[in-house]
């Protein structure tokens, strides 16, 4: 099977040079990998390091030692070491992200904001549209919202928004930050089920869910952060 | 991917006497990138900005542009006709008072033609059509084409700026704080426009600000400046998100929360 998806011995950690220069270790030695059509979640209690993995994965976060490789159209790109163009390039076409929270944009409607993965990939506008409609229905997000841009919604319908817009596209690898975390047992259901579908296109998926029934329906193995953490056990 | 850069500095200084107004800079910038420089007052954004796009000569240093056919082109080796040619067409410049970059005692209609008269379009008609285009683009209504920008406010002003840049289909804007002075709701409106049209358009751009939201909603890259120097640079996400420098981390912790 294909693995799009190769952590290496990364380790990161924070320099506050406004807190005395403290240094506050975040992981060593991370090294797991993630193949097609399987979904991996990381498990671990809070503050271990879970979104902080993740955040490094997608290039928010840079690394002090160590390879994230993904397959970006059929050759290794090396995320840890790569110039901002290429992150930029293999994030379009490569390597989605469903972050906890949704940055809205101003004025921007909630059908742009879902459709626009898909026409930055230069689909046309119209049928970018016709998708976004179709994930919107599926999550259940009232049509009259549509329109409107998201900075005013619910917790839920944000987050709502955001997996849409990360699952509109079809990239081969997405990571997901507690993706159903405000959600209602209804739409947690459809956003398993989404989940379901992507492993059956060969998504590589890695995700952080600390709901246990969701985390139960979806994943394949459980990846214990534990082991990276600097402090061990003890948090 | 494959393209080649649009712009290129290579250790590009420039210093007042004996102060470092900027230092040794050098990067490259593509076709459809969006970079900003951060940093406080007096840290030679506006300097940097004002060499890149030849307002000012630099001490030393060189930054070459690819001409629309193709050519790699050293800026400060050209002469003052060809920049002049290159400033009126291929680029726009974006300042923070708009009254800089307008001639407030000509309609609006006209200073957004007057851009395309300078590339040799003579036809009126079709001049007062895109100009009109253009104005209702940047959210004027068209009954205003034939009114001075001086009877506009701050926040039209600033978009009738705008539109009188991009008229000519530029590939590179520079901007100095475009949304500096006017108030938040203006403000987001405008980023909103700007970050339409940047990415419709698929313009480059080198947007100067001392605000960091502006810069994580506009630029894909990030380059921080102190007294004179590049501290920092990359991915405006990583930048923000993770920064590693101390003064980097001061700015980044000293934006508000709403």
């Amino acid at each position: 099977m294909a693995t799009p998806l190769i952590v290496s011995e990364v380790s990161k950690s924070f320099i506050m040079h406004l807190r005395g220069s403290l240094v506050l270790p975040v992981v060593s030695n991370v090294s797991f990998s993630v193949a097609s059509g399987e979904c991996v979640v990381l498990g671990g209690p809070s503050g271990i390091g879970k979104s902080s993995i993740l955040k490094m994965l997608y290039g928010n976060y840079g690394v002090d030692t160590g390879q994230i490789l993904l397959d970006h159209d059929g050759r290794m790109v090396d995320i840890a070491s790569s110039h901002p163009r290429l992150v930029l390039e293999v994030r379009r076409r490569t390597l989605g992200y469903v972050s906890q929270f949704l940055r809205t944009v101003p004025r921007v409607a909630t059908l742009d904001v879902v459709a626009e993965p898909l026409i930055s990939r230069g689909v046309s506008t119209e049928e970018a549209h016709e998708r976004a409609s179709d994930l919107l229905a599926r999550l259940n997000l009232p049509k009259d919202l549509w329109q409107l841009p998201p900075a005013t919604f619910s917790g839920g319908e944000q987050q709502r928004v955001n997996i849409a817009r990360g699952f509109i596209t079809d990239h081969t690898v997405l990571l997901l930050d507690e993706p159903t975390a405000s959600l209602d047992a209804a739409n947690r259901a459809v956003v398993v089920e989404m989940i379901g579908a992507k492993k059956e296109k060969g998504v590589g998926l890695l995700g952080i869910f600390h709901d246990e029934e969701v985390r139960e329906a979806v994943a394949d193995r459980i990846l214990d952060v534990r082991q990276f953490s600097p402090r061990g056990v003890a948090a | 991917m494959s393209d080649l850069p649009l712009l290129k500095v290579n250790n590009l200084s420039k210093f007042y006497g004996s102060r470092i107004g900027c230092k040794d800079v050098s990067f490259e910038l593509w076709p459809g990138e969006v970079l900003a420089i951060v940093g406080e007052s007096g840290s030679g954004k506006t300097t940097l900005l004002n060499c890149l796009s030849t307002r000012l000569l630099p001490s030393t240093g060189s930054v070459t542009y690819r001409m629309r056919d193709e050519t790699y082109r050293d800026l400060y080796h050209m002469n003052e006709a060809e920049r002049r040619f290159l400033m009126r067409t291929d680029w726009g410049f974006v300042h923070q008072n708009p009254a800089d970059g307008l001639r407030m005692s000509v309609s609006a209609g006209a200073n957004v033609g007057e851009r395309l008269m300078a590339v040799g379009d003579r036809n009126y008609g079709r001049i007062r059509q895109t100009a009109a285009d253009w104005l209702s683009r940047v959210e004027i209504a068209e009954d205003r084409i034939d009114d001075q920008p001086r009877s506009f406010s701050g926040g039209m002003r600033q978009r009738l700026q705008i539109a009188r840049n991009l008229v000519t289909s530029p590939r590179l804007v520079f901007m100095d704080e475009p949304t500096g002075g006017l108030d938040v709701s203006v403000q987001a409106r405008l980023l909103d426009l700007l970050r339409g049209l940047v990415n419709d358009l698929g313009l480059a751009a080198i947007v100067v600000t001392h605000d960091l939201a502006v810069a994580r909603l506009l630029s894909h890259r990030m380059m921080v400046m102190k007294d004179g120097h590049v501290i920092e640079q990359g991915l405006t996400d990583r930048v923000l998100d993770d920064p590693r420098e101390r003064y980097t981390q001061l700015l980044v912790s000293s934006i508000l929360q709403v």
